[in-house]
């Protein structure tokens, strides 16, 4: 009978702390979504009220009257496109020799250990870096500064997804095309790359995703440019270097800028992880 | 359709005879081509991956160069003195170095357990329709750019904080010996508490999705074991689960370290920017990456400069070592998992 009493005893504490720790977990997850769900709609909240057509086409204003985000809204487009540009095919390169021609050589296990030190190495070492190798011998700040500084970043999530997704295709592809005496690099770019697209595509948007709301490589490469400038080769303008000194100056007006800057970063950044994830889906089924 | 056009017979085998060389020669041609190309494109891909290597080794160099003349000015005081005088141009890193730390520490405290439940919830207790949506969401919250948090934490969450849990903080603790030392000084709302916080927001869907992943490669076969001897939800996570992907959670836990050591943007909004080192865990301080994004535009002189591009190199082996430490344990679980 004390037998059994302590039994049960026991079997009550055993459930006991397995409903505390469920609920915790319960709790933990809540918690992970309520952050989320929190930030976003402070974003709306704060950055829906600024948002209307001039935000779209006029420049930043000088401290204390109204103005839109045309200018960063253009200089972060064109930094973009440079990185992408820039960074893209070296990390797509550098993907497929790892993938497809030394897949398991010396050179691909250190580049592959070292390209993912650099995925998640600190950005602003990034634009530590460039500013040492690119704005010290040009003498000032340029947009060719801050695009070749957002390549670093976008390389090696190119490199990654791209070695992933080749990885992927199935070597009886490779061999059916081998067999009929296409050479290497023929497979490598009519078999491989085609079937990997919509994986190697996803990497892309996912580098642009992240490249997009990056701000602490641009402080010293890119600078800030108040005005409109086309000039790669002068300072520009991008949101992230706008949101970061508007949010900190004392103008309200400024400070409501950079919360709807804040708000179209979030939203296209979302959007591409979003489409982004429906591309590999689609794939998936 | 047209018909066919009879050709004298002699005039077919010449015709063969030309061709023949023809396309043997054509053959040869496109062969070399082919080959080249071939080749190209190789060494065209070895160039690319070796680039991976010079960026990182030219990362390396560049901050070593930069930072020479401030560590031959102050030697081996930049890393022990706390001092940061642009004015008589003495600088040392401690207090960016200890701010660094302790934001990152209060984010892996919070981080790490938060993270590891949401991971057992995702694996273990949730209904299968729900795990996807979930997931994402949780993704998502990894993909805002670190500047949203940073504006977020400054304009939404440190006020909230002032006038929360920071006076709730130093009235509990306020009269307990040791604690109260942590919670001392007036509720500023900014501050490495703060910072901590974002922080811990900012790597919880690192941790949780590696962990998630890890604890996916469990062997059904272990669980439905433990499950069969009449283990509870918890006891199996705990006694089973957990031994079992261990060294993936500790990657998992370590490449979130990595990532809230160098987090710029986010902490430089909310930290204080303050050069000085206090028990105070409510107190404004700094750290290294703050103090670089803040600083290095303003800087004019070359040892200012200089002195910033050493915080960027300490940062960078600090970082270095925390991330090859994880990539290595993550490496040993994917060989394990096959």
């Amino acid at each position: 009978m004390a037998l059994l009493a302590m039994a049960s005893a026991r079997y009550a504490s055993r459930r006991r702390r397995n409903i505390v720790a469920m609920a915790l977990s319960l709790t933990a997850t809540g918690l992970g979504l309520g952050w989320l769900v929190l930030i976003l709609s402070a974003l709306l909240w704060q950055g829906f009220s600024g948002l209307s057509l001039s935000v779209f086409t006029e420049m930043t204003p000088p401290p204390g009257s109204d103005g839109g985000l045309l200018n960063p809204l253009f200089g972060s487009l064109v930094l973009t496109v440079l990185a992408v540009v820039i960074g893209t095919p070296i990390g797509i390169l550098a993907g497929t020799y790892m993938a497809e021609y030394g897949r398991y050589d010396r050179l691909s296990s250190v580049v592959r250990f070292i390209n993912d030190i650099l995925l998640s190495a600190p950005s602003i070492v990034v634009g530590l870096f460039i500013y040492e190798v690119m704005v010290v011998p040009m003498g000032h700040f340029s947009a060719y500064a801050g695009g070749v500084a957002l390549a670093v970043i976008v390389m090696p999530v190119v490199v990654r997804t791209t070695e992933d997704m080749l990885v992927l295709v199935p070597n009886q592809l490779r061999e059916a095309a081998a067999a009929l005496g296409m050479p290497r690099a023929y497979i490598i770019a009519r078999v491989c790359y085609r079937a990997a697209k919509a994986g190697m595509i996803t990497g892309v948007l996912l580098a642009i995703a992240r490249i997009s709301g990056e701000t602490a490589p641009l402080l010293f490469t890119s600078g800030d440019n108040q005005f409109w400038s086309t000039n790669l080769n002068n300072f520009m303008a991008s949101l992230p270097a706008v949101i970061f000194h508007f949010a900190l100056s004392p103008y309200k007006e400024w400070q409501q800028l950079a919360w709807t800057g804040a708000l179209i970063i979030t939203f296209a950044v979302l959007a591409l992880s979003i489409g982004a994830r429906a591309l590999t889906a689609r794939k998936d089924s | 359709m047209e018909p066919a056009r009879r050709q004298p017979v002699v005039d077919v085998a010449l015709q063969a005879d030309a061709a023949a060389v023809d396309a043997q020669a054509s053959r040869a041609r496109a062969l070399d081509s082919l080959r080249f190309w071939d080749n190209v494109y190789r060494w065209l891909t070895r160039g690319a991956a070796i680039g991976v290597l010079v960026v990182l080794g030219g990362v390396i160099v560049s901050l070593i160069i930069g930072s020479i003349p401030a560590l031959r000015e102050f030697g081996f005081s930049f890393l022990t003195e706390q001092r940061w005088n642009p004015v008589t141009e003495k600088f040392g890193a401690l207090a960016p170095i200890y701010g660094t730390l302790v934001t990152s520490f209060i984010a892996m405290l919070i981080a790490v357990p938060v993270g590891l439940m949401i991971a057992m919830f995702l694996t273990e207790l949730c209904p299968k329709w729900l795990r996807r949506p979930i997931g994402i969401a949780i993704e998502l919250l990894a993909g805002i750019p670190s500047i949203i948090y940073g504006i977020w934490g400054l304009f939404v969450f440190a006020p909230f904080l002032q006038e929360t849990l920071q006076p709730a903080l130093i009235t509990i603790f306020g009269n307990v010996p040791i604690l109260s030392a942590l919670f001392e000084g007036p509720p500023y709302g900014i501050g490495m508490l703060t910072a901590g916080l974002v922080l811990a927001i900012m790597v919880l869907p690192f941790i949780t999705s590696i962990s998630r992943d890890v604890f996916e490669a469990v062997p059904p076969v272990l669980k439905e074991a433990a499950y069969g001897i009449g283990c509870t939800t918890w006891e199996v996570v705990r006694y089973v689960v957990l031994p079992y992907a261990r060294v993936g959670v500790i990657g998992g836990v370590m490449l979130g370290l990595g990532r809230a050591l160098g987090e710029t943007m986010a902490v430089t909004f909310v930290v204080g920017n303050a050069h000085r080192i206090s028990s105070s865990i409510i107190a404004p301080g700094t750290t290294i990456s703050a103090t670089i994004a803040n600083e290095f535009t303003e800087a004019t002189s070359d040892l200012y400069k200089s002195s910033l591009i050493a915080l960027g190199l300490i940062l960078f082996v600090i970082t270095f070592v925390v991330l090859a430490a994880a990539r290595y344990m993550l490496l040993r679980i994917e060989r394990r998992i096959g």
